[in-house]
C-alpha cells in the first residue's frame, strides 16, 4: 500500500487535465511551489530553516524574464536551464557567506538577503519593472510556437516530471555518503570536523541543492504566470515554504510536494468561500497538523500506512 | 639521522585565565606505543588532547606530527594527516545507526561524493561491518546509536575513529561512564582492535588499574607539566604519584 498509494496519487494528478481540467494550472503552481518547497526541505534534513529561500524562487524567475526580454526566440529549455544557472550561482554566492553560520542567525541571514533582493527588485523600476514585475511571454518549444493551452498543457507534464524527478534525486542525493554528511549537521558537527571534514563545505553542498530546487520552481512558476514580479522574493513567500514544509511532514521529500498540493487546494478553496479569513483558516489547519500530526501530511499517511521508508527520507 | 616520533610536542603553553593549562610542556609519543595520561582533575590532560587534535591552539610551542609542524592546522586537516580522536562523552550521529555512524567516517575518510550511490550499498561497508565485530558491537550494527549502553557507545565512538584508518588515536578516559563490570572488556576489545590495525594510541585515564595493564608507558600530568613518564610499574608505584595522584582518584 506503501509504494501503490502514491503510485495512484501520481496518476491521478497526471489524469487532472483530462479529468478535470479546471484544475490544471493550479496543480501546476502547487507543483512548481512543491519543487520549491523541496529546496527547504533538504536544509531542514540537516535542522535548519531558512526564512528566506524565496530569493532563489525570484531570482530564477527574473532569470528567465531577462533572458525573454533579451531574446524573444529563446526556447523554452534554454529559458529552464537559464532560470536555474541563475538561482545556482546565487546559491553558491549566498551560501558562501550563509553556511557559515546556524540556527536563528541563518534563518535571519537568508531572509536579509532575500529582502536586499526584493528591495532590489522594487526599487529599480527602470530595470525590473518595479512592483509591475517583468512579463515572461510564452517561449517556443523545440524551435516551435505553440498556443496557449497547449503550452499550458506542456508545462503542467514538465511541471509534473520536473517534481517527480527532482523528488527521486532528492531523496539518492539524501541516502547518498555526502547526503548522510550533510545531515550530521543537525547532529553533530564537532564529530565531523574530527572525521577531516569541513562543515561548511558539507553545508554548502546541501545548500546549493536547495537554491537550485527553489530556482527549478520559481521559474516553473513565473513560466505558469506569465509574469514574475517582486512578490516572487517577498518573506512572506519564503515563510509559505516553511509552512508547506511542515505542513507535509517536516524534512519528508514527498511531504513538500503533498504539502504544497493540499495547501494551494486549501488556500483556494478558503479564499473562493471564506472571503477575508481565508489566511485564519490555512493557521487553524497548520495548527491542528502541529497538534495532532506532528509528521505532517506524510507521518499520518506512514501511521495509516506502516512500512520502510526510503533511506533518504524522514519519517519523523 | 634519526626518525621522527610520531607525535612531539614542544615547549607547549596554553592558559585560561589565570589557570596554567600547559606550562612549557614537552612529551613525545612513539609508533606502536599505547601511552596513558594521567594526573589530577584540572591538570591540563584533556587540554593536552584539544591541541594535538587542533582544537585549541597554544600560546607558545609547537605540535609535531612526524616532524612537521601541525601546531596551527585545524582539526580537520590534523584529522586528514592520520591523527583521530575519540571523546569522554562519545560523539555520535545519534539520528544513524552504529553502522551508518562508520559508513559516514568512511565516507569522510574516501571523500565519496557520488550523488547516485546508496550509503548502505558503498564497497566500504563489509569493511565497516567487521570493524563493528572487531569492537564487539556487529549485533548492534542497525540499532540507532542513542539506543545503545554507554559501553557500546564508547566502543563505536573509537570505531568511527579508527574507520579513518589514523596513524595515532587520542582518547579521552575510554573508559568513563562504562560500567565498573564492563570496563577491562571495553579495554579488551579496544587494545586488540588497536592492535589489529597497527594505530599507535594516547588515552587520558583515571582508573590506574586500566593504567597499570594496557598502558606501554606512563605520563604523569599535574599543574600544567608532565612531572614523570616511564614504565607503568615504576611510575604508578613513585611516592609522589601515589600521594597527588592516586591518592586524590580514590
Amino acid at each position: 500500500m506503501t509504494r501503490l498509494l502514491p503510485a495512484l496519487l501520481v496518476l491521478a494528478i497526471a489524469a487532472v487535465p483530462w479529468l478535470m481540467p479546471n484544475l490544471q494550472v493550479l496543480l501546476t503552481l502547487a507543483l512548481a511551489k512543491g519543487i520549491a518547497v523541496m529546496g527547504v526541505t533538504v536544509l531542514l534534513r540537516a535542522g535548519q530553516v531558512s526564512f528566506g529561500h524565496a530569493l532563489f524562487f525570484a531570482v530564477s524567475a527574473y532569470a528567465a524574464a531577462f533572458l525573454i526580454a533579451a531574446w524573444p526566440g529563446a526556447d523554452l529549455i534554454l529559458v529552464l536551464v537559464a532560470g536555474v544557472a541563475g538561482a545556482l550561482v546565487a546559491g553558491l554566492l549566498v551560501g558562501l557567506f550563509v553556511v557559515r553560520y546556524r540556527g536563528i542567525f541563518f534563518s535571519m541571514l537568508n531572509l536579509a538577503f532575500s529582502m536586499i533582493f526584493w528591495s532590489f527588485l522594487e526599487k529599480f523600476y527602470h530595470l525590473t519593472g518595479g512592483a509591475d514585475g517583468k512579463r515572461i511571454r510564452r517561449p517556443p518549444v523545440l524551435g516551435a510556437d505553440i498556443g496557449r493551452s497547449d503550452f499550458e498543457l506542456l508545462l503542467f507534464y514538465i511541471t509534473l516530471g520536473l517534481a517527480l524527478a527532482l523528488a527521486w534525486f532528492t531523496l539518492r542525493w539524501l541516502g547518498s555518503p555526502r547526503g548522510h554528511l550533510f545531515r550530521t549537521i543537525k547532529t553533530n558537527e564537532t564529530r565531523l570536523q574530527y572525521l577531516g571534514m569541513s562543515p561548511r563545505h558539507v553545508m554548502l553542498s546541501g545548500y546549493v541543492l536547495s537554491a537550485v530546487l527553489c530556482g527549478v520552481g520559481g521559474v516553473l512558476m513565473g513560466l505558469s504566470q506569465g509574469v514574475v514580479t517582486p512578490d516572487f522574493a517577498w518573506w512572506v513567500r519564503s515563510g509559505e515554504m516553511v509552512f508547506i514544509a511542515v505542513l507535509g511532514g517536516a524534512g519528508s521529500v514527498a511531504g513538500a510536494l503533498l504539502g504544497a498540493i493540499v495547501y494551494e487546494m486549501v488556500r483556494i478553496y478558503a479564499s473562493a468561500f471564506a472571503g477575508d479569513i481565508w489566511q485564519m483558516l490555512l493557521g487553524g489547519f497548520l495548527l491542528i497538523i502541529i497538534l495532532f500530526a506532528p509528521g505532517g501530511l506524510v507521518g499520518m499517511f506512514h501511521r495509516f500506512f506502516p512500512g520502510r521508508a526510503q533511506d533518504g527520507e524522514d519519517r519523523t | 639521522m634519526t626518525t621522527p616520533h610520531l607525535l612531539e610536542a614542544r615547549n607547549l603553553e596554553i592558559r585560561f585565565g589565570g589557570v596554567v593549562a600547559a606550562n612549557d610542556v614537552s612529551l613525545h609519543v612513539n609508533r606502536g606505543q599505547n601511552m596513558a595520561i594521567i594526573g589530577p582533575n584540572g591538570a591540563g590532560k584533556t587540554t593536552f588532547l584539544n591541541i594535538c587534535t587542533g582544537w585549541l591552539k597554544p600560546t607558545r610551542g609547537q605540535v609535531l606530527l612526524e616532524g612537521r609542524d601541525i601546531t596551527r592546522l585545524s582539526p580537520r586537516d590534523i584529522a586528514r594527516r592520520g591523527v583521530a580522536r575519540a571523546f569522554q562523552i562519545p560523539q555520535l550521529f545519534t539520528e544513524h545507526t552504529a553502522l551508518e555512524n562508520l559508513l559516514i567516517a568512511v565516507a569522510a575518510r574516501d571523500r565519496l561524493s557520488n550523488p547516485l550511490r546508496d550509503l548502505h550499498r558503498i564497497p566500504e561497508r563489509a569493511e565497516m561491518m567487521h570493524m563493528l565485530e572487531m569492537v564487539n558491537c556487529a549485533d548492534v550494527a542497525h540499532r540507532q546509536v542513542d539506543e545503545l549502553s554507554e559501553g557500546q557507545r564508547k566502543l563505536i565512538d573509537i570505531a568511527i575513529a579508527l574507520a579513518l584508518k589514523p596513524r595515532l588515536l587520542l582518547m579521552d578516559e575510554p573508559t568513563s561512564g562504562v560500567a565498573s563490570s564492563e570496563k577491562f572488556a571495553v579495554m579488551d576489545i579496544l587494545v586488540r582492535a588497536l592492535h589489529e590495525a597497527q594505530v599507535t594510541s594516547v588515552f587520558v585515564e583515571h582508573d590506574m588499574a586500566i593504567v597499570e595493564r594496557y598502558a606501554d608507558e606512563v605520563a604523569v600530568w599535574a599543574a600544567g607539566d608532565v612531572r614523570l613518564r616511564g614504565a607503568p610499574a615504576e611510575v604508578l608505584a613513585h611516592p609522589d604519584v601515589i600521594r597527588d595522584v592516586i591518592g586524590e582518584v580514590v
